[in-house]
């Protein structure tokens, strides 16, 4: 053991070394693959294209004019309320795709190949990542494109970017749940399906779509501690009402929290997994 | 011709004595629960030859590359490849070798040219230098037509083909070739084959799994036997096939008449021992088994001295498939395996 030590010691030094420069370079190659996935599938696009246009047309027009009516205006009144609120669930809903892809790379025996060459691991994590953020910000322009079409008024600028940030920072919180899932689970279409198991709940069970006042109590409960809700009200309080310091404040809160707890679990699973 | 004993003559001189270790396993242990997957393999590649490691399905032979190509780690033992070792020196161990296997892949998303120079990329090639690699192996392994297209629409040949290339990029020392074939038919196993070949003849070392006895035949000048992780026989093919078994003289007489008369009279004279001269009678050809030079002398004397004129006269060493029959006591292939003319069948 002792005489072994020595050399080995020093060699694992130069195996640490791969470099910033390096870390960029394999992370680039990586992001340009993902990319490369997009357009050679548009289809995977889809869930960023269409369904910020679709939700907000559904939810504008099916329930606008009587949610809008309870909150003592109209359709108008409801557009400037939901806007905000599917821009928290769009990029809750982007942040999913991050375990779908791992899963299929797993499944695939590309990751096997990627582990097999002389680069961080964290690359391929990383490029996958800054893909789905990329989505994330297009989605979220498209959903405030159609917004603005269907009567949605910019009244506070920097309000609306940062709130766009902050659905950002809580969209890529919520990656690693998703990854960990996508490490763990058999395949693809278990994770998505577990993936909308979870944020079904979590989706509507809030004030994303609709004020929470009139529901049960007990439903009150389970919303007004749902970090969707307040990533909502964060997001309506930058974009229409003035800061709301309270929620946004709890969503910085849960966004650290989940990575703190999540991201550890992730990279661990991610790491060992064989 | 004689030519079983020419076949063997040609292997000579791609075993070049004394050279260097490039891959060594010493005691090498993986256990995944109750089931020891590897159990204390031994295995040394010499520099520039190609070994060959046969097995049925879960003998261990995925076990033993991932390991060694650092996609997990062993429970006990250690292993070197080009002097790097595979728990402490990971990552200069990643530079110099490739792998191509039934796991690790392409990405079959991205079209073959895109696969090869996101690997180039990966391997820290300067973009240009990463594009023009890209565009020779593609031309190598005759792809070029194909670069466009994603991986996905190509078929299982070509799939193989951009696997070797991928595991080229990067000109590595040892290259692991997890089960190459499996899976496909006759004439793409034959491309495939022709590959390998070319890339040993470029130098490179090659840990070959299998399960097709053919296989290793073909492409191994070394064997290594292994069954549910524990090596059961090393050594130079012909050696291993000579140690377990005699040879078979198969002679065909010019005139098919002649074959019955000939097995009765060889069987009457009783060279061998026991009667078991047999007729092969859609290659128009007698099968004797021999187990010395004398007897192989006695009986093609008495087919001289019968004053039968000879075709041909030819020596077979025994096939593969009969040497794990010897060594292990069952039959190389699982129920659930497929043996190559199974799998003509299937896969076509």
């Amino acid at each position: 053991m002792s005489a072994a030590t020595v050399p080995v010691t020093t060699d694992i030094k130069a195996d640490a070394r791969i470099g910033l420069r390096g870390h960029l370079r394999h992370t680039g190659a990586l992001v340009r693959r993902n990319l490369l996935w997009i357009r050679q599938d548009p289809e995977s696009m889809f869930d960023a294209i269409l369904m910020p246009v679709v939700f907000t047309l559904l939810f504008v027009y099916v329930f606008g004019g009587s949610i809008g009516q309870s909150l003592g205006g109209g359709q108008d009144q409801y557009v400037q309320y939901v806007v905000p609120g599917l821009m928290a669930m769009t990029s809750m809903n982007i942040s999913m795709g991050v375990g779908t892809g791992f899963n299929q790379d797993f499944q695939s025996g590309v990751m096997d190949r990627f582990r097999s060459l002389p680069i961080g691991r964290g690359s391929v994590l990383i490029a996958k990542i800054v893909v789905e953020l990329m989505r994330m910000l297009i989605a979220t322009a498209i959903l405030l494109v159609v917004g603005v079409l269907v009567g949605f008024d910019i009244t506070n600028w920097p309000g609306l970017f940062a709130a766009v940030g902050l659905s950002v920072v809580f969209g890529s919180a919520l990656m690693w749940v998703f990854l960990t899932l996508g490490v763990t689970m058999k395949n693809a279409q278990s994770v998505q399906a577990m993936g909308f198991l979870v944020l079904m709940p979590l989706q509507f069970g809030s004030s994303i779509f609709a004020p929470t006042e009139s529901m049960p109590g007990w439903l009150q409960a389970f919303t007004d501690y749902n970090p969707l809700s307040s990533l909502a009200d964060a997001a309506r309080g930058l974009m229409v009402q003035g800061p709301l310091t309270h929620d946004l404040w709890v969503t910085l809160g849960w966004s650290a929290l989940l990575t703190l707890v999540m991201a550890p679990i992730a990279i661990h699973k991610f790491r060992t997994k064989s | 011709m004689v030519a079983g004993t020419l076949v063997g003559m040609t292997r000579i001189d791609k075993n070049p004595s004394g050279a260097n270790s490039a891959v060594t396993v010493r005691g090498l242990v993986k256990h995944y629960g109750e089931t020891k997957a590897l159990d204390g393999v031994d295995l040394d590649v010499r520099e520039g030859t190609v070994m060959g490691v046969l097995g049925p399905n879960g003998a261990g032979k995925t076990t033993l590359v991932r390991i060694l190509s650092t996609l997990i780690t062993p429970d006990a033992g250690h292993a070197t490849v080009a002097g790097h070792d595979v728990v402490r020196q990971p990552r200069q161990l990643r530079r110099v070798i490739g792998l191509t296997g039934q796991y690790a892949s392409v990405d079959e998303k991205l079209p073959g040219w895109e696969n090869l120079y996101m690997i180039g990329r990966l391997l820290d090639l300067p973009r240009k230098e990463a594009r023009a690699r890209a565009d020779e192996l593609l031309e190598r392994f005759s792809l070029t037509e194909a670069a466009k297209r994603p991986a996905s629409t190509y078929s299982g040949g070509m799939r193989r083909r951009l696997d070797l290339a991928a595991s080229m990029i990067g000109r590595p020392a040892v290259l692991y070739l997890d089960e190459p074939t499996t899976g496909l038919d006759p004439r793409t196993r034959n491309e495939v084959w022709d590959e390998v070949q070319r890339m040993v003849g470029d130098g490179v070392t090659v840990l070959l799994t299998t399960q097709y006895m053919e296989e290793a035949e073909q492409l191994a000048s070394e064997l290594t036997v292994i069954d549910r992780g524990k090596v059961i026989a090393g050594g130079a093919i012909d050696e291993l096939k000579a140690k377990v078994g005699g040879r078979t003289l198969r002679i065909r007489p010019a005139d098919p008449v002649e074959l019955r008369p000939l097995a009765s009279a060889l069987d009457e004279l009783g060279i061998t021992g026991i009667a078991t001269t047999t007729v092969d009678a859609g290659s128009g050809t007698l099968l004797v088994p021999i187990l010395s030079d004398e007897q192989l002398t006695a009986v093609t004397g008495a087919v001289v001295a019968r004053g039968v004129t000879i075709a041909s006269i030819t020596t077979e060493l025994p096939s593969l498939d009969e040497v794990f029959l010897s060594l292990t006591g069952h039959r190389a292939s699982a129920p659930q395996d497929a043996t190559p003319t199974e799998l003509e069948k299937v896969s076509v």
